[in-house]
Formats: C-alpha cells, structure tokens, sequence
C-alpha cells in the first residue's frame, strides 16, 4: 500500500448502522483506535500517566441506535509516523489521500461502520460537543397505529411544557423538553406490520442538544407509556451559525468542513 | 439452517449490554461449508464478556473452522434479562455468528474453566431446547466437554455425551471424524450407543454412560466400565507446541471484555509442583514454545489486531526460557508498528522478576500482584511453594523501590496442618511489606487477598478434609482483626460460601448432578456472580438428595477410598500423588524437575514424552521450587526430597 500524506488534525465522518449499533459510544471509540492502529496512523496522545490517544468524538450516540452522520477529530503526531502515513501541514495534505483513509479505515472497522468522508482541520473551529445545536432523528415505534400518534404528536407540539423524569448527580429530576422539540412529525409511509409486533409508524423528530440533549427514548416516553422504539437512526447532526441564521453540517459527505468566522474570541469559564 | 436475529433484534433494546449478542468480531467466523460439514456450537457457561477471551474456546474454534468438514459458532450464557426474554417469547439459546439455534448444531460443546458455572450448563440445553440427560437425547446434538474441570466430570455425568481430557488440539479433529462417519450412517441406523461406543474408542474421550458407578452405604465404590469402554481413560497431551500456533486469528471483540488484549501463550504446563494447584499438576509436563514463534506470534497479533497490549500467557512466564531476550526485543520501540504493552499476568516472588516487570511497564506502575499463598515459611513448604520471606521481601522493596505503590498479595486460608499463627502470620507477613513500601512512598499500600482452599482431584490435596464455612469465617475474622491496626494493609477475602460449593462440585461424585439441576431449577444460574450466589440453595439441594455438604465435600477420603475421578488421568501415578501428600504433612518440599533429576511423578513417562525446556538451567535469581539461593543448611531449610526413590 501506498504511503499516505496526511495532515496533523482530521475530522472524520462516518455512519453507523446494522447489528455493530448496539454496540456503546466507549466500545466504538475503543474500536476506532484499533483500526487506526492497523492502518498505521500515527496517533498523537495526550501526555501524562496514562497515555490516551487524542480523539475527539462528537454527541455521544445512545447504544441502539443507527446513524448516518457521526463525527470524530483525530490528530496525528509527525514525531510518530509509520511506513503508512507522512504527516504534514493542511496545505500541504493530500484530498486523494484522505479520500484513501475513508476506504483504509472502513476496511479495517467492523461491517456496518464506514467512514464516508474526511477533512483537513486548520483553523480555530469549535469543538464537534460544542458546537452540535441540534439532530434529525427516524425513528420507527410500535404500540398505536398511525392515527393515534398523529392525534398524540399534535398534543406534544402544542403543549406549554413536556416533563420526563431523570436522574442528575444520582437525584431525580423533572425537566421540560418543549423547548428540545423543534419538529416532530409522523412520516407517511406505506403501512408495515412487524410480524408478532403490530403496525410499525415511522417517525421524524429534530432534538436541540442544549442544555440538555434528548434522547429518542424520553422523547418517545412523552409520547406514552404505551410507544415501544423498534428502530432509531440519526440522519443529521447540525451547527448553527447565529449570525447568519445559516445551519451547516460538521462535515458533509462530499468533505466540505465549515470552518468557523475567521476571528471568534474564544469565551471560556466565564 | 434458521436464524433467530429477526426475533431477538427487537428485544436487545431492552436488555443490558446488547452487544453482548451481536458478534461480529474481528476473525469471527462465517459459516460457507457444505451441508455434509459437522456443525459445533462452541458455549462458555458465562456471560459473554468473561467467555470470549477464552484461549482454549478460540483455539478450537480456529481449528475447527480451518476444516473443510467442520464450522464452528458460539453462543454465551445470555444474562438474567435476555434470558426472560426469550423463554417469555419462546426463542431458543442461539448463535452470536448467524443467530442459529443451538438444537440446529450437531454438537454442543461447553469449556467448563469454572466448577459454579455448571448450573449455566443446565440452563443453555434447556434454554437450547436441548433435553438435559443424555439418556432423553435421540437426534439431539452431542453434548461434549472440555476444559480443566474435566478431571472430575461426574457431577455433569448424566448431561454429558462425552468429556475430554486435557489439549484439545488433536482430539478435536478425531471427534470431527467420528462424527462425519456418524451422519454417514442412515438415520434409521443412528444408534446413539453405538456413536457413545465410537467417541469412547478416541483417546482422552470419556462416555460417563459406560460407566455405571457402584455405590455401598452410601459410598461410591467403584465403576462398571460397559464392554469397549477402557478402564481408565487417559489425558492428551500436545507433545510440541510450536506444531499448534493456535489460536491463528484471536477473537477482538466490539466490546469490551475481560483480558481485553493479544493473548500469546508461551508455555504449558508447569512443575513448581505446588501441591495445591490442579492446573500444575494435570497440564505436566512444561512444554515451551519456540522464542522466535512467539515473537512471530506477538508481532503478527499486533499488526492484524490493533491491541497496544500483549500478555505473555503461561502459569509461570518469569520462568519461561529466555524471557527477558523476549520481553527485550517487544518493547524495542517499533518493534511492532505502534507501542505496545507487555504484561506477565503471573509473576514469580523475586526482586529478579520485578526487573522484567519494570521493563516492561515503562509507563503505568500501578499495581503489582505475588501470590506466596501461605504466611510461615512452614506453610510454604506444606504446600510446596519454597519462597523464603526474603524472597518475597527482596521482591516488594523491588516492586516500591522501582516505583510500583500498591502491591496484592494473594493467600490461601484453610490449607492443610494450618494452624491458626500460620493465619495471623499473613497479617504479620503483608504489615511487613507495607513498612518497606513506607520507606519510599507515604502511600504505599498492600492488599492481601484471601481464597478458601479447595482441595481438588488430582493433586496431592485430593483425599484432604477442607475447611467448613463456620471454619473459614473464623479465620478470615482471626486475619482482620490481626489486620485492623495496620495502616496501609487491607484485607480481601472470596466468599467461604462459594469455595464450599465448588467443593461441592469439583469434589463431588454423580449424585450432585441432581443438586446441580435442582440448584438451576430453584432459580441459580450464574453462581459465580456473588450477588446470584446464595449457598442455601446448594445446601437444600444437597438435603434433597440425602447428601451434605460434609460427606459431599468436607470430609477427608481414605487412601483406599474410589475416588469419583480415580477412572480418569492424568498420567500422575497415584503412589506419587500419595507420596507427595506426606511429604507435604512433614512440610518437605519437592523440586522443580524441569532442572533436576525425574522422580517420575507419570505426567511424561505414562505417555513417552518429556519437557520442552530451551534453558538447562533454573532461571537467575528466583529459589522459588528450585532450591536455588535458598541456604539449605539452616534450620529454615527444606528437606527436599528425591520421591522416585521412596515409591514402589
């Protein structure tokens, strides 16, 4: 194989679907590193007592759930390159190379995981935690037919407030989710019948992250106790960009990265 | 061939770690053989993440596998909530590769590594709707095993069609074949004796239904081994193990399990001789493999697995001919593409040993574990591990000095002529490593960790009373409150329950297998989770049975006793083990004889073969076994004793 001319800091996008999603956030990440590894890539790792590589995944994926737009930054150190990969400077990078890395790592990671796209990173962008306000969810449920989901999605669209109960810092809480639910709708798709199971309903949910992400599974809990998931899938994670009321995707599938306003003061800790 | 998947994919959104069922692993296997291809469901009687890393599973799922006439699955005790799940929705025991259910393989295997993981045998065959006794099976799978609890299969005698004993690496092959020949037969002619005949006639095979045990007074006395059946069945032996590079693709899961790491095994076998320990003493003779196999092993491993970490895998591996040339060219940077981590997860009791770790451990110096086993001297040399406290000292002020801060001691209580200073002499011995741990760090800690003896067939201990659970109380009490003063030293113990029911089931005869069913059927799966664990339900069963725990598992047996186990073999010579246990109740000690002159304990004269050493020579530094660095002329001294002369 070809060695690769990489630059110091990738973001990666990549999907996630079939039998491996049950797998957890942390299992993938450990996953991820293995591939690296076989394919040679130069991991930079942190410093200190236990040594981890620098990886840095976006919002954390409920186990169980599929998804069509993950992300991961990746940083590579040029004092650890290998016979596979040279590590450069961003301008200096190869595309087709990086358009080599997707098939490199899909081949080396798990059927159903496969990285569909990969950039450069350079300039100041913001952290992928930081900066995702917001995902599309399809999610498919079983338990009430069609009719009665719409009756119930037009009543959670229309209340003042939507309570679930969670646990925070090992205390229960309540908290409203209204304001996370910026669209939910019941898709029209031919009726479907799981066998054993009922009718299958497809539904169309977009989740804002702050404060607090919600997850499919509350959202299907103010639906009622009687809505059981039989499927989720994450079809997009979005950036907004307040000034320009614009949304962008951390990275689309044919590689184009936002990069963030040239000259953002960074705010930190107040 | 059907697949479950479509059934059970919507139950995994409601169960704990469902990955625990999706396979997929790196090197996992598909099966594209042909119709005439014996199929194997390989089964480790626990969850998943503590059966998958199994080396013995994986090496004969490797094997299997590269056949043309064979295709090997897997399948995992599912945990407690799947569990409910599928028998609520009537779905059967499956695959983790295709989902298929388990009744669709031809055989049933289960590694059996752990005694209290017997009542999860029970419940993957129903669960696989499998009928339990071997005697209700007539198309049904063959439900064989292996594993080290093997040499006392009695109490699963009525499940099982058959039990191997010892490597598995050859015997598998020839069960392959026995098999093929038997699906060649039509099926009107598939006389399931007559297949029980035929696995008899391989070597290492045990068929427990040719073999009727006789009982008096309540007492097993003897065996009536069925015409073609031998009377004493003998283990197998892999003479080399450079031939068997196995597995050839470790399993690296999706998630994660325990020894989560490269696995390459360096040796097998050992002969410290610790008198104690079953797995020394049915794994004999040492056979080592090659210096550059395992380089080729760990290098090619890393490459193909992404580990960053390599375990060296033995019972001994400080004493593995050449370690540091090994552990030397691994740890050269590069060696294998990335840094790699090697670990030796059995340490000798020696500051020599400490070297090699802190070689090897550049980075994380967390915690380092020693196991002297006994607190006195003269409890050591019982039990035939010849550590001197010098050694052990030698080796922690090596272990704090070189920068370690926490070091585990592990111990045994209940051992043999133990008195109660011999208990209080662990406190005392772990107080002393703390102070040298002291003297380099204000933190340094020592956790001495407690097991209750379990005297276990085939070893000198086997005809050995052992101690009640009242017994074992006391003296963990008697070792906490020696403890309790001691800043730095904390005091571990495993629960004397549960070591009194693997008694149970390591020592018992073919009437636990009843109380091994009704402990399933009252609900106890997973016996080796201490939160599943409860000893009453072992105690009623025994008591519905007629038996108890003393005459199962306590009491001592005669020299002339038949011992449940006595039909079976390790190639160790009775006389031997018998001579070696007075020896131990006169606190004389036994070299290792991969250094010095055969006593001819049967492990390589029963079956012609020998020790596959590369060094001549005991390894620097260590006395442990060897006599070496030990002044043998002091009172301390052990009287090391040359058996092959006092036998027959």
């Amino acid at each position: 194989m070809s060695r690769l001319v990489l630059p110091e800091r990738v973001r990666l996008r990549y999907r996630k679907v079939g039998r491996v999603r049950f797998t957890s956030q942390r299992d993938l990440a450990r996953v991820m590193e293995r591939a690296m590894r076989r394919c040679g890539l130069p991991l930079a790792h942190s410093s200190g007592f236990s040594p981890r590589p620098l990886l840095s995944f976006g919002l954390a994926l409920p186990t169980g759930c599929a998804s069509l737009a993950e992300y991961l930054d990746l940083r590579l150190d040029p004092d650890r390159e290998s016979d596979a990969v040279e590590v450069v400077g961003h301008d200096a990078a190869d595309p087709a190379d990086l358009a080599h890395l997707c098939r490199r790592l899909s081949e080396a990671l798990p059927d159903g995981v496969d990285v569909t796209a990969a950039a450069a990173l350079f300039g100041p962008e913001p952290s992928l935690q930081e900066a995702v306000a917001s995902c599309d969810w399809e999610l498919e449920v079983l338990g009430v037919s069609p009719a009665v989901m719409t009756g119930r999605v037009e009543r959670t669209l229309g209340a003042e407030t939507v309570e679930v109960a969670r646990e925070r810092k090992g205390r229960a809480v309540v908290d409203d989710i209204r304001p996370a639910i910026l669209a939910l709708s019941v898709v029209d798709r031919p009726p479907h019948e799981l066998e054993g199971h009922g009718e299958v309903v497809s539904l169309a949910a977009s989740l804002a992250t702050r404060p607090r992400g919600v997850r499919p599974a509350e959202l299907l809990g103010a639906l009622g106790d009687d809505v059981r998931l039989l499927a989720a899938c994450r079809t997009h994670q979005w950036m907004d960009h307040d000034e320009r009321s614009a949304r962008t995707e951390p990275l689309t599938e044919d590689g184009t990265v936002w990069g963030g306003p040239p000259a953002r003061t960074e705010v930190r800790g107040g | 061939m059907s697949s479950v998947w479509d059934r059970v994919e919507p139950l995994l959104w409601h169960v704990e770690k469902p990955a625990r069922y999706i396979g997929g692993e790196l090197g996992c296997c598909v099966d594209d053989k042909g119709p005439d291809a014996v199929r194997w469901l390989l089964c480790y009687p626990d969850t998943y993440e503590i059966g998958l890393p199994n080396q013995g599973l994986q090496i004969l799922y490797s094997i299997l596998n590269e056949r043309d006439d064979a295709a090997a699955e897997r399948a995992y005790a599912p945990w407690c909530d799947l569990e409910a799940l599928l028998r609520e929705r009537g779905i059967p025991l499956f695959s983790v590769e295709s989902a298929r259910p388990a009744a669709e393989f031809d055989v049933v295997a289960f590694n059996l590594s752990a005694e209290l993981t017997y009542t999860n045998v029970l419940n993957m065959l129903d669960l696989g709707a499998i009928p339990l006794r071997t005697e209700d099976r007539t198309g049904d799978p063959v439900v064989i095993a292996g594993g080290h609890c093997t040499y006392n299969p009695e109490p699963l005698a009525e499940f099982l069609d058959a039990a191997v004993l010892g490597d598995g690496e050859e015997v598998v092959g020839e069960l392959n074949d026995a098999l093929v020949a038997w699906r060649a037969t039509p099926r009107s002619r598939r006389d399931r004796r007559a297949l029980h005949l035929a696995l008899a006639a391989i070597e290492g095979v045990y068929v427990p239904s040719l073999y009727a045990p006789r009982y008096r007074d309540g007492r097993l006395v003897g065996y009536d081994p069925a015409d073609g059946a031998p009377a004493t069945v003998e283990k197998r032996t892999v003479a080399d193990l450079a031939a068997w590079p196995y597995p050839r693709e470790q399993l690296v899961p999706l998630t994660e399990v325990v020894h989560d790491r490269l696995n390459v095994e360096v040796f097998r076998g050992c002969t410290r001789g610790c008198r104690f320990c079953q797995a020394g003493m049915i794994t004999r003779p040492v056979r080592e493999r090659p210096r550059d196999q395992v380089l080729e092993l760990v290098r090619d491993g890393i490459a193909r697995t992404g580990y960053d970490e390599v375990a060296l895998t033995s019972l001994s591996t400080a004493d593995f001919s050449g370690i540091e040339s090994v552990v030397g060219a691994l740890t050269e940077r590069g060696a294998a593409g990335h840094d790699v981590a090697v670990s030796l997860p059995s340490l000798r009791v020696d500051a020599f040993t400490v070297g090699t770790a802190a070689a090897i451990q550049q980075v994380r110096r967390t915690g380092l574990t020693f196991a002297p086993e006994g607190g006195t001297w003269r409890m050591r040399r019982v039990i035939n591990k010849l550590i001197s406290d010098d050694d052990l000292f030698a080796a922690v002020e090596a272990a704090f000095s070189q920068g370690w801060r926490r070091v585990k001691l592990y111990f045994l209580i209940g051992l043999p002529t133990e008195t109660d200073e011999d208990v209080v002499a662990i406190a005392e011995l772990a107080a002393r490593c703390v102070a040298l741990g002291r003297r380099h760090h204000p933190s340094a800690s020592v956790t001495a960790s407690v097991g209750g003896f379990v005297p276990k067939p085939h070893t000198p201990f086997q005809w050995h009373a052992m101690d009640s659970v009242a017994e074992l109380r006391r003296k963990v009490g008697i070792l906490r409150d020696a403890a309790r003063r001691v800043r730095g030293l904390e005091v571990r113990w495993h629960d004397p329950a549960a070591s009194v029911a693997e008694g149970v089931v390591s020592r018992g005869d073919r009437r636990v297998g009843r109380v091994i069913e009704r402990v399933w059927r009252d609900g106890g799966t997973f016996q080796e989770w201490s939160e599943r664990f409860s000893l009453e339900r072992w105690e009623a069963a025994l008591a519905a049975e007629g038996l108890d725990l003393e005459v199962t598992a306590l009491r001592s047996r005669d020299r002339d006793e038949t011992l449940p186990w006595g039909h079976l073999s390790a190639g160790l010579h009775p006389d031997f083990l018998w001579g070696d246990y007075e020896s131990s109740l006169a606190a004389e000690g036994l070299e290792d004889c991969r250094w010095t002159p055969c006593y001819d304990c049967g492990a390589c004269t029963t079956y012609g073969i020998e020790h596959v050493v590369a060094s001549p020579t005991p390894p620097a530094g260590g006395s442990q076994g060897t006599g070496q660095g030990l002044d043998l002329t002091g009172a301390d001294a052990p009287t090391l004793v040359a058996l092959s002369a006092t036998r027959r």
